[in-house]
C-alpha cells in the first residue's frame, strides 16, 4: 500500500462525503421550493438571492436552539440514536462508482472508492441497518409516541427489505455480477438494465420510498397520529440530523438507482465525448451526467411526497406483503425463465 | 498484520459477548449483541470470506436484531415488572452453566491448541467460488437445508393464525 494510494483515497473520501453533505444541504432547500412550485405558491425567498442561503440560515438555527434531554431519557443512547442515523446514511456512498477511471498526469485514478466484489449486498447491509437510528432514538426518548413510531419504522423496514432483496435478485440474474463497478460498466451506451428489468426496478424504488421513509411511506413520522414520531423528543442539531439523515439516504438511494438501473455514467454517445474531451475530462463529463441522473430522482422524491397522501399502515402493510412481494418472485421466475430460454437457443 | 488485528478485535469480540450478559437491561443487552455480530463480520473479512462477512451483516445485524430489538420494545422489559427468579431457578442455572464450561473446556483439550487454523482454499469465501461449491458438490444439503427453514416459516405462518372454532 503506497502513500499515494492513500492520498488518493482520502481526498476521495473527503470530496465524496462534501458533496453527500452539500446535495442533502441543498435538498432541504429544493424540497421547499418544490413543494411550493407544485402548491403555487413562492418557497423561501428572502435569505439571499431566490433564498439560496435559506439551508444556512435553518443549519445555524439548530445549532443555535437548546439542547433538551429528557429527564427520564436513556442519555446515551438518546445521544447515539441520531449519530448512528447520519453514519449509516454516510456510509452507502463507498461502493458506488461515480465515474469511470480518470487519468491524471500518468495516474490512473479509479472514481470510486472501493470496488468490494459483493457491492450490492454491501448496500443492503447499509440500508437494513438504517432503521437502528430511528428505532435507538424513538426508544430511548422514553415517549410512547417516539416508541411507536420505532416499532413502526422497524416492521416497515423489514417488510420491505424482502421485496427489495427479491427485486435485486432478478436484476442479478441479468448482469451476472456483484459489483457494482461491473454493472456500470456493462450498461454502456444507452444498454441501461430499465431496458430488461421494468418491473424489477419499479418494485425497487417503492421500496427505496419505504426504507427512507419518505412520503407517502412515512409513516414513522405521521404527525396526525404519533405528534412527531421518533423525534417528537429531540431538538437543536440532534433533530437536525434526523432530517438531514433523510435527505443523505435521499441521495444515496437516487445514486444507487441511477447505478442499478440507470446506467450509472453512461449516457448516449459516450465515446465520442471520450475520445474528444481527453481521459480527464471525458470521465468527468460521465460524472455530471450521473450526478444530473441522481438530480432527477430526487426531484422524482420530492414530487411524489408534494402529490401522493400518505398511506394507512394497513395499507402500507398490503402493499409490502401482497402486491410487491409476489410481483417480485414473480419477476425473479420470469427473468430466469426467459435468461434460461435465451441461452438454451 | 492480520495477526495483530485479529486479536484486536477478537478483544471486543469477547468484551461485547460478556456485557451481552452481564448488563441489567435487555435493550442494552441486544445492542451489544449487534457490536458482537458486527466484530463477527469484522472475522468473516479476515478469514477472505466476504460473502459470509456481508450476509452475516444483512441476515444477523439487520434483520434478526431488529426483530429482538423490536420484541423487546414492544414488551418494554424494566426493572419494575421484571418478574423474581426463585431459588430453585438460581441453583438451576449455575449447575447448568458449570455443565457448559466443562463441556467447554473439555472440547478445548481435546483439539491441539498450538493448531493454527490453515486455509485450504484461501479464495473459497469469494462470491464466485463458494455458489459453485454450493451448488455443485453441497447442492443436496443446500437444498435441504433451504427446505428445512420453509418448513420452519410455514410452521410459524401456521401457528399466529386462529383455529377456527
Amino acid at each position: 500500500m503506497d502513500i499515494a494510494f492513500v492520498i488518493e483515497k482520502f481526498i476521495l473520501v473527503t470530496i465524496i462525503f462534501a458533496i453527500s453533505l452539500l446535495i442533502a444541504m441543498y435538498s432541504t432547500y429544493a424540497e421547499r421550493k418544490v413543494a411550493a412550485f407544485l402548491q403555487d405558491r413562492l418557497g423561501p425567498d428572502r435569505a439571499g438571492p431566490f433564498g439560496m442561503f435559506q439551508p444556512l440560515a435553518d443549519g445555524l438555527k439548530m445549532f443555535m436552539k437548546e439542547e433538551i434531554i429528557p429527564t427520564n431519557a436513556n442519555k446515551w443512547l438518546f445521544m447515539v440514536g441520531p449519530g448512528l442515523a447520519m453514519l449509516t446514511a454516510c456510509i452507502g456512498t463507498a461502493v458506488i462508482p461515480w465515474g469511470s477511471d480518470v487519468q491524471i498526469g500518468d495516474r490512473i485514478v479509479p472514481l470510486q472508492v472501493t470496488d468490494i466484489n459483493v457491492g450490492i449486498l454491501y448496500i443492503f447491509g447499509v440500508v437494513s441497518l438504517g432503521v437502528y437510528g430511528v428505532m435507538i432514538g424513538g426508544w430511548a426518548s422514553n415517549n410512547k409516541y417516539s416508541l411507536l413510531s420505532a416499532i413502526r419504522a422497524a416492521s416497515q423496514n423489514i417488510s420491505y427489505e424482502i421485496a427489495m432483496g427479491l427485486s435485486i435478485i432478478a436484476l442479478l440474474l441479468v448482469t451476472n455480477t456483484m459489483s457494482l463497478k461491473e454493472i456500470v460498466e456493462q450498461q454502456h451506451g444507452w444498454q441501461w438494465n430499465i431496458i430488461y428489468q421494468p418491473l424489477g426496478f419499479l418494485i425497487f424504488i417503492i421500496c427505496a420510498f419505504a426504507e427512507t421513509n419518505r412520503a407517502p411511506f412515512d409513516l414513522p413520522e405521521c404527525e396526525t397520529e404519533l405528534i412527531g414520531g421518533y423525534h417528537t423528543e429531540y431538538s437543536s442539531m440532534k433533530l437536525g440530523f434526523y432530517l438531514f439523515a433523510e435527505y443523505i439516504n435521499m441521495f444515496v438511494s437516487a445514486a444507487v438507482m441511477a447505478t442499478l438501473y440507470f446506467g450509472g455514467y453512461n449516457y448516449p454517445g459516450m465515446d465520442w465525448v471520450l475520445l474528444n474531451a481527453g481521459p480527464l475530462f471525458g470521465p468527468l463529463i460521465g460524472t455530471v451526467v450521473f450526478f444530473v441522473k441522481i438530480f432527477a430522482f430526487i426531484f422524482f422524491f420530492m414530487w411524489v411526497r408534494w402529490t401522493i397522501p400518505r398511506f394507512r399502515y394497513d395499507q402500507l402493510m398490503h402493499l409490502g406483503w401482497k402486491v410487491l412481494i409476489p410481483l417480485a418472485i414473480a419477476n425473479v421466475i420470469i427473468t430466469g425463465v426467459v435468461i434460461a430460454i435465451i441461452e438454451k437457443f | 498484520m492480520g495477526t495483530s488485528v485479529f486479536y484486536f478485535v477478537a478483544t471486543f469480540s469477547v468484551i461485547f459477548s460478556l456485557m451481552v450478559i452481564f448488563s441489567k437491561n435487555p435493550v442494552h443487552s441486544v445492542l451489544y449483541l449487534i457490536l458482537t455480530f458486527f466484530t463477527f463480520t469484522v472475522h468473516y473479512i479476515l478469514l477472505n470470506a466476504q460473502f459470509l462477512a456481508v450476509v452475516n451483516f444483512i441476515v444477523y445485524m439487520g434483520a434478526i436484531m431488529v426483530l429482538f430489538l423490536f420484541v423487546l420494545m414492544l414488551l418494554n422489559l424494566n426493572k419494575d415488572n421484571e418478574p423474581l427468579k426463585s431459588n430453585m431457578v438460581k441453583i438451576v442455572g449455575v449447575i447448568a452453566g458449570c455443565c457448559l464450561v466443562v463441556t467447554l473446556v473439555g472440547s478445548l483439550k481435546a483439539t491441539a491448541i498450538s493448531d493454527p487454523v490453515v486455509l485450504k482454499n484461501p479464495n473459497l469465501g469469494l462470491l464466485k467460488n463458494l455458489g459453485k461449491e454450493l451448488f455443485g458438490p453441497f447442492m443436496l444439503p443446500f437444498e435441504l437445508s433451504s427446505i428445512l427453514l420453509l418448513t420452519a416459516m410455514v410452521g410459524a405462518v401456521l401457528l399466529t393464525k386462529k383455529e377456527k372454532a
